[in-house]
């Protein structure tokens, strides 16, 4: 089934083309919808429109500048920023570790994959790596680099429309903008939620989160992220073993 | 501590460079990694667990101007998110326009 809905493309241009326009729908929408929060979110800390184009062309990885964000306007010490972000965007490892091999073709340089992995965040991972392996070798590179092109050069225009909305529209509008995010990633979290050790880390993290905070507002998200995700890793671990030695 | 202490530009720098640092590790480390590895899994809970504390903190204990909204209407808003969330088959785009337009309704 997939595979006859599956797009091939003539020629190398065309492969390129196609990855442009494969973004150009829902990828693009709700991705759009979450810089318009995230734009909002920068003009409500008071960070200048540069800013906010700059995090998003430097990082590209959103819930990374959420929390920077969120933690510089509450004034959380640096270091913790630094690590917080670290933690969150650490999945990018696995995500460029994991598509890279599906595009590697000698007609590209080394540090080409580089460049490209710049384009590699949660969205087009996602996009790019369900369609790859339908593609011939030489077409995945530029489907690649079409999709992830587009959301890249797309996201810093949706920054700014929510940064400049934010401000000139009634405060309702831009509770809503504000609240897209949040809402964004809990329901992307409630979708993908299979593996036990993902629901118990979630479960965990949404325990301690509020609790760490009015404890220590600085480091919550640091805390937070490696107990629960610790513990949730170490019981997923048992409960794998039980389960191994049950079943032979 | 003060947010004038530091300045943005730095905190955006540091933070693109860290996040790149990831990625580039991916790419030099790409076919030697085992996707399904125990090191992936713990980077995976990590994740999912500093991001689902963040979303309760920002959605219970909001910092930014979502702090002009009483707690019930954040929570009547996440509830219709999760409801058409739910109805529209696991749809997230549904979902979240439903909810920030329920709270910008309910916010007017």
């Amino acid at each position: 089934m997939t595979s006859l809905m599956t797009p091939k493309y003539a020629t190398v241009k065309s492969a390129f083309w196609g990855g442009v326009r494969e973004a150009a729908s829902v990828p693009m929408l709700i991705m759009g919808a979450s810089f318009l929060g995230f734009g909002s979110m920068i003009k409500d800390i008071n960070w200048s429109i540069s800013l906010a184009i700059f995090t998003t062309l430097s990082t590209w990885a959103l819930p990374g500048q959420i929390a920077m964000a969120e933690m510089a306007a509450s004034g959380a010490p640096l270091l913790a920023i630094v690590l917080a972000v670290g933690f969150i965007n650490a999945r990018l490892l696995p995500m460029s570790a994991t598509l890279l091999p599906h595009v590697r073709h000698p007609r590209f340089p080394g540090w080409a994959y580089y460049g490209v992995a710049m384009l590699i965040a949660a969205t087009s991972w996602v996009g790019t790596l369900r369609r790859l392996p339908d593609l011939r070798q030489d077409q995945k590179m530029p489907f690649l680099l079409g999709y992830g092109l587009l959301l890249y050069c797309g996201s810093p225009l949706f920054t700014m429309a929510g940064y400049w909305l934010s401000g000139s529209v009634p405060l309702p509008v831009t509770l809503a903008l504000v609240f897209i995010n949040p809402l964004y990633f809990m329901l992307l979290f409630l979708q993908d939620l299979k593996d036990p050790g993902r629901i118990l880390a979630v479960l965990f993290g949404a325990v301690l989160g509020p609790i760490t905070f009015l404890y220590s507002p600085d480091w919550t998200l640091v805390i937070t992220g490696l107990v629960a995700g610790t513990l949730a890793w170490y019981l997923d671990g048992v409960l794998k073993a039980r389960r191994g030695t049950d079943e032979s | 501590m003060n947010p004038e202490l530091y300045n943005p530009v730095w905190v955006i720098t540091l933070a693109a460079a860290v996040s790149y640092a990831s990625r580039g590790l991916g790419v030099a480390l790409s076919g030697k990694l085992n996707p399904e590895g125990s090191v992936v899994e713990w980077i995976t809970c990590v994740t999912y667990a500093l991001m689902a504390g963040m979303v309760v903190r920002m959605l219970a204990l909001p910092i930014g101007a979502l702090v002009h909204t009483p707690d019930w209407v954040r929570f009547i808003a996440v509830l219709v998110g999760l409801l058409v969330f739910f109805i529209i088959r696991k749809n997230v785009g549904a979902g979240v326009l439903a909810g920030s337009l329920f709270l910008m309704f309910l916010m007017w």
